[in-house]
């Protein structure tokens, strides 16, 4: 059935991929040599770079934050997400679109725009810069990925398991938990993994918000001016890789998990589940 | 009797779609549409060092256009963004246009080859072009060692051109996949039909597989587009001074400089010219986005 690629658009495709994974391929190179300078020729192979890793403590203090930032950004905009998805999908109400439409701004509005206009409500109103700020701008940026991987689920969701459940005489929370929740659970989990992963990358709105607790990334900016931590910058940037290659994965995963579920059962009432769009 | 089993049926609906949303859009509308609002009157504030006067007043917007230095930042992250966007969005065809048509079983693993790269974190892939294009950078080094020039060179880092590079590498996935997408949905049997009433192979692809597969060009325009004119950090990293962007003369506003409103007002005035553009955009292109309906 497939035909053969033209050569010259192969060719186009192998050297896009090398420019590509050009950067990346660099992170664990650097990563193990033995040589405080970034630069070629190679000088040998060392693991110090990671075991410097260990000792740098503000570096845990800043991985915390970050930490807690991102569990808490990716829990709070999945949980927008659902009440979201669930009421564009099965209610019609007064200001359906621009209320949607507002929820899903962020996804088109320049990051800077979104740390500026909240740090300067913040300063308006003489609160103080603290991890909670970045929670804010982070759970804004967040929500609208949130929402779009749990319409999907829910959309594809069969609707006459939950009037089945409801007619079979459970409560409407009961149906919630025992019904609806099991078959979005994939699409949950994905949109905690896809939540938590942004925010732990997010650099330009955690630099505009961050108190004097600084998140992972801006802490990484702060260690970029100082050429002697480079190849400390390099062993962390490789550690970070794997993590979230294993994230990646997770999420890869439940995301074939959600549409095994959600797909397979909800294919004959698929036309029910497009109101919401 | 019916009519008015339906209306309460809406109004019941209204009631528990309200209640869902609620909380979604009550924060929303605190921290993005309170902000931006709150943004528009403080730009036209002004900042006397410590204290705000807030007597209402157009100096803000009167120093962006009149003070040259602004408008060549504006002028210059347009120009970027419109280059990233255009250069991103030419390389990122073939390779969704290979995926989709050749890729067969491996259309999986051939997407998430792509997205790999983009797992690391973003300061650091900026950092690392910083590596590969630099003074002792990966590029001139290896130049060197072959013999092919003597000296480093030094044109291909800190200036916009690496700025280019740099975000055309790193909005690469968001230009692919809105693109695959558009072209999985083209009807492979209308390209067949094509060629079975004497279109040659390029005449088909322009004809029809490049018009069916606008939605996604206009949307991986757009994606790519809109932020990075906002972008901070790439301009910082390898643009040097001929590089910097606006978001770098906002971020100095709100700093060093102390002049929030005049940030303010820088702030409004690039993303009224990217919302213009966007518009305009998608107004120009707006017959291919009527047939996806």
């Amino acid at each position: 059935m497939t035909k053969r690629a033209p050569l010259s658009l192969l060719i186009f495709v192998v050297i896009y991929l090398l420019f590509l994974y050009a950067p990346v391929v660099l992170l664990p190179i650097f990563a193990f040599n033995d040589s405080a300078i970034i630069a070629f020729p190679l000088e040998g192979f060392t693991m110090r770079w990671f075991w410097a890793l260990g000792e740098e403590e503000s570096l845990f203090r800043a991985l915390k934050n970050s930490l807690i930032i991102a569990l808490s950004s990716s829990v709070l905009s999945t949980c927008f997400g659902v009440l979201t998805a669930r009421a564009m999908a099965r209610h019609q109400f007064l200001g359906k679109r621009p209320i949607f439409g507002l929820i899903m701004t962020p996804l088109f509005l320049p990051e800077i725009i979104i740390g500026v206009s909240i740090l300067i409500v913040l300063i308006q109103l003489g609160l103080s810069l603290s991890i909670w700020t970045v929670i804010a701008g982070h759970v804004l940026i967040v929500t609208p990925f949130s929402v779009s991987i749990l319409t999907t689920a829910f959309n594809n969701m069969d609707r006459s398991l939950e009037e089945a459940s409801l007619d079979l005489g459970e409560t409407h929370f009961g149906t919630f938990r025992r019904v609806i929740l099991p078959l979005v659970a994939p699409g949950l989990i994905s949109s905690l993994l896809i939540g938590f992963t942004i925010s732990l990358d997010e650099f330009v709105i955690a630099f505009f918000l961050t108190g004097t607790d600084p998140t992972l990334p801006v802490y990484i900016w702060s260690l970029l001016r100082f050429p002697s931590k480079l190849p400390t910058v390099m062993a962390l940037g490789f550690v970070l890789l794997v993590m979230s290659l294993i994230l990646l994965s997770l999420f890869e995963y439940f995301r074939r998990r959600s549409e095994k579920l959600t797909g397979g059962m909800g294919k004959s009432q698929h036309h029910v589940g497009q109101e919401g769009e | 009797m019916s009519a008015i089993r339906k209306n309460l049926l809406n109004i019941k609906s209204s009631w528990s779609g309200w209640r869902l949303i609620g909380g979604p859009f009550l924060f929303g509308f605190l921290l993005l549409l309170t902000p931006m609002l709150l943004m528009i009157l403080l730009s036209f504030w002004t900042q006397n060092y410590l204290e705000l006067d807030r007597t209402f007043t157009v100096d803000n917007y009167v120093e962006v256009f009149s003070h040259p230095v602004y408008f060549t930042l504006i002028k210059r992250s347009l120009n970027i963004s419109l280059l990233v966007t255009i250069t991103t969005v030419v390389l990122a065809f073939p390779v969704a246009y290979y995926i989709s048509f050749y890729g067969g079983r491996r259309k999986a693993i051939l997407l998430f080859l792509i997205t790999i790269p983009f797992w690391t974190s973003y300061l650091l892939r900026i950092f690392l072009w910083k590596i590969i294009l630099g003074y002792n950078g990966v590029i001139n080094s290896s130049l060197i060692s072959l013999n092919l020039i003597e000296e480093p060179l030094s044109f291909i880092l800190y200036n916009s051109n690496a700025v280019v590079l740099a975000l055309a590498h790193a909005w690469a996935p968001f230009a692919i996949l809105p693109i695959f997408v558009s072209l999985e949905k083209i009807d492979r049997s209308l390209l067949e039909a094509g060629r079975d009433l004497g279109d040659t192979a390029l005449r088909s692809f322009f004809r029809i597989t490049l018009p069916l597969a606008m939605p996604g060009i206009i949307a991986a325009s757009l994606i790519v587009f809109i932020p990075t004119i906002g972008d901070y950090v790439t301009p910082r990293l390898v643009g040097g001074t001929d590089g910097l962007m606006i978001a770098n003369m906002i971020q100095v506003q709100f700093s060093k400089a102390n002049n929030a409103p005049l940030g303010a007002a820088l702030a409004i005035v690039s993303l009224s010219i990217v919302v213009f553009i966007s518009l305009l955009f998608i107004l120009f292109n707006r017959k291919y986005l009527r047939r996806q309906v």
